[in-house]
């Protein structure tokens, strides 16, 4: 086995990368292949919260790289799902704590073991997004569509192309059918005819995200529910199916929305 | 692994150190780059505590960049407590990875320095304007300088700058800021196939109204009477 490491990245804060991680992670699960998440967000964990770990943590990724564990010892068992493992941040200190290298060498040690390396990235531009960015295979820019989350996607995937990651690939978040109908926000076409990469997810605006966030188990172990359907299609598409992108049911006059946004 | 700053007599040092204003100029010689690179990463993690929080302009003379190379090395230096302010070659390639990495290609207080370092190569190029050219999309947060003209083929995305002191020519849309004749040149351009800048200044004039819906199709800016306004490209125009 030799894992693909997957950065999951956005700029602004509050797109969902961390929720996209862990879903994605999840729903990658299920479908058989092995997955570990390495939350790169250091000083500011919340993957394990929303996976529902965060009791068992004992060590983190900072011991890890500073030596003081084993990498075996830092990495939790997901709940439900066997083949799934969480590598947390740490909470008390920052993202200068570790380096690019340090990123570079964790993976490759846990490449033989796995199908998947899935990271999750703080908020920003600086040193943790060089970190998160270093060991990456596939970067993932997820986006919620309204302009200042673009705006900062645009920003993102040209650091992305600048370091020769790219091209990355989209996730377009928390997406409203019925507020992009009435014209209150912007469409998928919007987005992807400015950030022009590739669309790999387009996720529904829904409330079981959220409740299933605050209960730790991710959305995605419900395969019914509509966010859940939308992050297994981006985990089947990951691993290099084609899936249609399901009909959104918005009819618009595409030049008219353009001009309105600008 | 030797020590080649150590080494005298025949064997020249792999570089050479100077202090300067902003701290340090590091002046690479001529040879492979990885091993150079090996070798410059190696005498300064002997030498790690003199490195701790420098500032380093690197000359790297005539090697050949591409930006996974140059990201390796700043990521390496900052390691060492180092920041790469800027990155000093002859190579347009190198310096172009440097730009595309938001490292800066010049040193003010050294700019004196450099071309003495190195014989200047014989002008192969037809006299006239130089000009940068640049085959991709500007996202946001690019921001590109030049003293001469600028040409894009791709997009200009909202957030991206451009600042030429020449003309700024788009073969794509043009969502973005740009400054052209920034030396003061009233009769320099902005033009692209469509025209939804962000701002647009030319000279010392700014486009003014309220954010314009474009047409799809070529337009261009210019100051006509004073001010920027922005007019279909016809052949009788221009």
């Amino acid at each position: 086995m030799t894992a693909k490491v997957v950065t999951v990245t956005s700029g602004k804060g509050g797109v969902g990368k961390t929720t996209t991680t862990a879903n994605l992670a999840v729903a990658l699960s299920m479908d058989g292949a092995k997955v570990v998440c390495i939350d790169g967000d250091i000083g500011l964990r919340n993957l394990d919260v929303i996976m529902g770990l965060e009791n068992r943590i004992v060590y983190d990724l900072v011991d890890v790289v500073e030596g003081r564990c084993r990498l075996r010892q830092a990495m939790i068992r997901d709940k439900q799902n066997p083949e799934l493992y969480l590598i947390p941040a740490a909470q008390t200190r920052d993202k200068s704590a570790i380096s690019p290298s340090d990123m570079v060498r964790l993976c490759d040690e846990l490449r033989p073991d796995f199908d998947w390396i899935l990271i999750d990235s703080p908020a920003g531009i600086e040193r943790g997004f060089r970190n998160v960015l270093a060991p990456a295979d596939i970067v993932i820019v997820v986006t919620n569509p309204e302009v200042s989350a673009v705006r900062d996607a645009d920003r993102i995937i040209g650091l992305v192309e600048a370091e020769e990651k790219g091209p990355a690939q989209l996730v377009i978040n928390r997406l409203n059918a019925s507020m992009v109908k009435r014209g209150d926000m912007l469409s998928v076409e919007d987005v992807t005819e400015l950030l022009a990469v590739k669309l790999i997810g387009i996720v529904p605006e829904d409330e079981m995200v959220i409740s299933s966030a605050n209960r730790g188990t991710p959305v995605a172990n419900d395969a019914k529910s509509r966010a859940g359907q939308a992050f297994h299609d981006i985990a089947r598409r990951l691993q290099g199916e084609e899936i249609v992108f399901p009909s959104l049911d918005v009819k618009e006059d595409f030049f008219k929305k353009l001009f309105r946004v600008n | 692994m030797l020590n080649s700053a150590t080494l005298t007599g025949e064997q020249p040092a792999v570089f050479q150190i100077k202090g300067i204003n902003d701290g340090l100029l590091i002046t690479l010689r001529e040879g492979e780059w990885t091993v150079l690179r090996e070798q410059l990463l190696g005498n300064i993690q002997e030498q790690s505590s003199f490195f701790q929080g420098a500032r380093v302009a690197l000359d790297v003379g005539n090697q050949v960049l591409k930006a996974a190379e140059l990201g390796a090395l700043r990521d390496k230096l900052g390691d060492f407590g180092i920041t790469l302010t800027a990155v000093i070659s002859t190579s347009g390639i190198t310096e172009k990875t440097a730009l595309m990495l938001g490292i800066a290609t010049q040193i003010q207080s050294a700019k004196k320095v450099i071309p003495a370092a190195r014989p200047k190569e014989e002008p192969t190029t037809l006299p006239g304007e130089a000009a940068v050219f640049l085959h991709k999309t500007l996202r946001s947060g690019s921001r590109i300088e030049s003293p001469g003209t600028v040409i894009i083929l791709g997009d200009v995305n909202p957030g991206a700058e451009i600042f030429a002191g020449g003309n700024v020519i788009i073969w794509g849309r043009m969502r973005g800021t740009a400054q052209a004749g920034s030396n003061g040149d009233k009769t320099a351009i902005v033009c692209a196939m469509e025209m939804t800048p962000m701002n647009i200044r030319i000279a010392e004039v700014s486009l003014e109204g309220k954010p314009r819906k474009g047409k799809l199709q070529p337009e261009f800016a210019s100051i006509v009477s004073g001010t920027v306004i922005i007019q279909p490209w016809k052949h009788s125009t221009y």
